[in-house]
């Protein structure tokens, strides 16, 4: 079986860190196993982890009084999941529900912003992955909004 | 042969996709011709009285007797061709355009980008992929809609997705709980699919502004101009290069594409005021 480290240490998010970073990060990790139909987590509970998604599929939603829970995206192997516990007053903003099987790196996200404020270089690695992570989301959901697909064309001229 | 005189086709069959896209199958009126085309050519396909349009054909190339087009209804011309009946006449003029390149692709992966009616003109080159696959490597059909809804050729994807040869990712822009697939744009599919970026074709169907983003995901991942497909759509009218209402920069789009390299549409592909 693959050592936690060597599998962070092959993911995108993490390559090129400095091995002690590497080992920081490690320290906060652990294995985690979301049986289809679990929740990863719940909107408005405290954010205290962010994933690192080895396999499966997981759905992102808010829950809407009139149309019950709305699906925004779906995350998959290889993506980065939650911001939440970076940011105050971390509590997760929506649902994250496996509609797989879904193993993940869990990585605690109090123990990791400890070390990063010990650290700030490593806070200033992270945070610099995280924009990648931000970014990509922020354009797809542009597009989303677009509503390309649809037969309206918004005041074309 | 005048290219501007359509020959008459007889509607076999109109079949009803999704909630506003339909598929007409046609057979010609006069013998038993045979109809070649390439995948990735369309039709100007003619509703007597009304006029006449350009549709992609999305059908198997390598069916010669019967035509299919698959469209949606958005203006006056496909609205009065969805209210057609089996035994109607329609005019046809085509096939015109240039093609995927198919063959180019042969000992290459693929990858197939399809967004809502983008997968219709895509379709004939998963027939001819299929046809030969040992020919190929990886393939990776990535498919963008609105809704679960709107997904066109849903059996067909179902069938597709469950080859052990093929990775067929299919995702929507929305969905109710219920919807166990993938939900956001299709872009997001491209990091997940698996091919070897110096050794592999893509080809891409859909919205401008989805092939743009699609594009840039592609490049990121290590893939060239010059393997990158795509079919550009303009105001087409005649469909031979006579009119000019589909220039695009030097480019008729209806003689010179609509299938292109993006390494050719590179300097023009984008830009506002073309």
């Amino acid at each position: 079986m693959e050592s936690l480290e060597k599998i962070l240490q092959q993911h995108p998010f993490i390559q090129g860190l400095a091995p002690e970073h590497v080992q920081l990060i490690v320290g906060c990790a652990k294995n985690a196993v979301f049986e289809a139909g679990k929740f990863l987590f719940k909107e408005d509970e405290e954010a205290g982890e962010f994933y690192i998604l080895r396999s499966g599929k997981v759905s992102l939603e808010i829950y809407t009084p009139e149309y019950g829970p709305v699906a925004i995206q779906t995350v998959g192997e290889g993506d980065i999941l939650g911001w939440s516990w970076l940011i105050p007053p971390y509590f997760w903003r929506m649902d994250g529900r496996a509609i797989e099987t879904t193993r993940a790196i869990s990585l605690d996200g109090k123990c990791l912003r400890g070390k990063c404020e010990k650290d700030p270089k490593l806070g200033y690695e992270l945070m610099k992955r995280l924009a990648n992570v931000f970014e990509q989301r922020l354009n797809a959901m542009r597009l989303q909004l677009l509503d390309i697909y649809s037969i309206k064309v918004p005041n074309k001229k | 042969m005048n290219p501007m005189i359509p020959n008459p086709y007889i509607i076999q069959k109109v079949k009803k996709e999704t909630q506003d896209v339909f598929t007409v199958e046609l057979i010609p009126a006069e013998g038993e011709q045979k109809f070649s085309f390439g995948a990735g050519q369309f039709n100007m396909l003619y509703i007597f009285g009304t006029g006449e349009v350009p549709i992609s054909i999305s059908g198997d190339p390598n069916k010669s007797d019967v035509l299919i087009h698959t469209t949606r209804t958005v203006g006056t011309v496909t609205k009065a061709m969805s209210k057609l009946k089996t035994g109607d006449t329609i005019g046809v003029r085509g096939p015109y355009g240039s093609t995927w390149p198919v063959k180019e692709a042969i000992g290459n992966d693929v990858v197939i980008i399809a967004g809502g009616i983008g997968l219709a003109p895509l379709r004939t080159v998963i027939y001819e992929i299929l046809r030969e696959r040992e020919s190929y490597g990886r393939i990776a059909i990535l498919y963008g809609t609105r809704t679960p809804e709107d997904i066109l050729f849903k059996r067909e994807l179902e069938k597709l997705k469950s080859r052990l040869d093929l990775d067929v990712q299919v995702t929507v822009d929305r969905a109710a709980r219920g919807w166990n697939g993938n939900v956001g744009v299709v872009t997001t599919l491209i990091p997940r699919a698996r091919f070897d970026p110096k050794n592999t074709t893509a080809m891409i169907c859909g919205p401008e502004i989805m092939m743009k983003y699609s594009i840039s995901e592609l490049m990121k991942s290590g893939l060239s101009a010059e393997k990158i497909f795509l079919s550009m759509e303009r105001n087409m009218k005649c469909g031979v290069g006579f009119c000019g209402h589909c220039q695009y920069g030097p480019e008729f789009i209806c003689k010179d594409g609509p299938v292109f390299s993006y390494k050719k549409i590179k300097h023009l592909f984008g830009k506002r005021e073309i």
